[in-house]
């Protein structure tokens, strides 16, 4: 993941793609996004003094009610946030400053049978908030459950995060 | 695991070819298919080989149990989907984000017929029992449908089975895919059934891989 961190760092102009279980940070004026945000739920981590950040896309909520498939811990909710945290700190975020932004966790689908969804969306908002609250990071702005899936942009030079919908419709939060 | 991928494309054909003839049936049309693509994928990678992330589709997903559970998801672009109501009410459509009971029920009566024949022919293949549930619907971005119909199966492993297939109403440009995800137990089950009747056919033990897990 250092890895990954210092790459971005090289590449930045454009936009940086955070795939899902994925994680991105950037210092330089970056761009970061990631598509396709249903029940899954997008994190930014950003100290608006230092001006560096990251965004963090998480499937799940905890690794440890899992026995299978935690090889990424950018996955979970509890082992990601963590993670990003650790990157954004590495480049020299402060730790007080940093604030959050969580965007996600629809229940997209309708119909009569929504057993199996098992409620995913509720579950991995609920879950990043219980990380986000330990580690005593605050919540500065949200756009989380509803119907519709969400892209979710950060923009490194300033902090902005513009979430955006069915492909156009934009909201800045 | 790649040993298995032809037999695995082989049930995808067959049981897409039933799908195909039940939806010419129900649309009185003919109805093209697609030799399915099977391929292990890593689960970041799945939409890429659908489409672009953020085009808006039309999606049918149905939750399967069972012996052989998962999910099966039909994605059709939005000027199908509006086709596929218009044929079948006889009547124009709005748009599809604003589509009244009617004509969502419309799709997902498709959906099951769909799901049901490619289903029952999978079943007939390896004897497993495979139960549908009811067909939920959405339109939305395809990246955000992929990763939530994932989450469905359980999703905690890094790389998921993709059967892919494309139906194609000759005439009118109808076009749909046919994705089908596995929970991972059921990966194991299928696989077990087919080295069996690999083995009966071709008279050799097949040695069973060390699990299906990866």
């Amino acid at each position: 993941m250092a890895e990954a961190a210092r790459m971005t760092l090289l590449n930045c102009p454009s936009e940086i793609q955070v795939g899902i279980a994925d994680l991105k940070v950037g210092g330089e004026p970056a761009v970061l996004v990631t598509l396709g945000l249903g029940s899954c739920v997008g994190v930014t981590l950003y100290d608006p003094v230092q001006k560096v950040g990251g965004l963090l896309h998480i499937m799940l909520p905890k690794m440890s009610d899992f026995t299978r498939g935690r090889v990424k811990p950018a996955k979970f909710a509890d082992t990601g946030i963590p993670l990003l945290l650790q990157e954004v700190l590495g480049l020299g975020a402060s730790r007080r400053l940093l604030e959050a932004k969580i965007a996600g966790g629809a229940q997209m689908f309708s119909g009569l049978d929504k057993s199996f969804v098992m409620n995913m969306g509720n579950k991995n908002v609920d879950a990043v908030r219980e990380t986000l609250r330990e580690l005593r990071i605050k919540i500065a702005a949200e756009d989380v459950g509803g119907k519709n899936g969400r892209t979710m942009i950060l923009y490194t030079a300033t902090g902005r995060v513009v979430i955006r919908i069915r492909g156009t419709q934009l909201k800045e939060i | 695991m790649e040993q298995y991928v032809d037999i695995l494309q082989e049930v995808g054909n067959i049981g897409i070819g039933n799908a195909a003839t039940a939806l010419a049936e129900f649309l009185s049309a003919k109805i093209k298919v697609t030799v399915p693509q099977t391929d292990f994928v890593p689960v970041e990678e799945v939409f890429t080989r659908i489409g672009r992330a953020e085009e808006l589709v039309a999606a049918i997903l149905l939750r399967v149990d069972g012996d052989l559970s998962g999910m099966v998801l039909f994605l059709f672009p939005e000027a199908s989907a509006r086709e596929l109501i218009a044929q079948i009410l006889g009547q124009p459509v709005a748009a599809i984000q604003e589509l009244d009971d009617m004509e969502e029920s419309v799709l997902l009566e498709i959906g099951n017929v769909l799901t049901g024949s490619f289903l029952n022919a999978v079943s007939a293949m390896t004897q497993l029992t495979i139960i549908p549930a009811v067909p939920l619907f959405t339109f939305d971005m395809l990246g955000a449908i992929i990763n939530s119909s994932l989450l469905g199966t359980g999703m905690v492993e890094d790389q998921v089975l993709l059967i892919k297939t494309v139906l194609l109403q000759e005439g009118n440009g109808v076009s749909g895919d046919l994705l089908f995800f596995f929970d991972i137990g059921a990966l194991d089950t299928l696989l077990n059934v087919l080295r069996i009747q690999l083995e009966n056919i071709s008279g050799r033990v097949i040695p069973c891989e060390a699990g299906t897990d990866r």
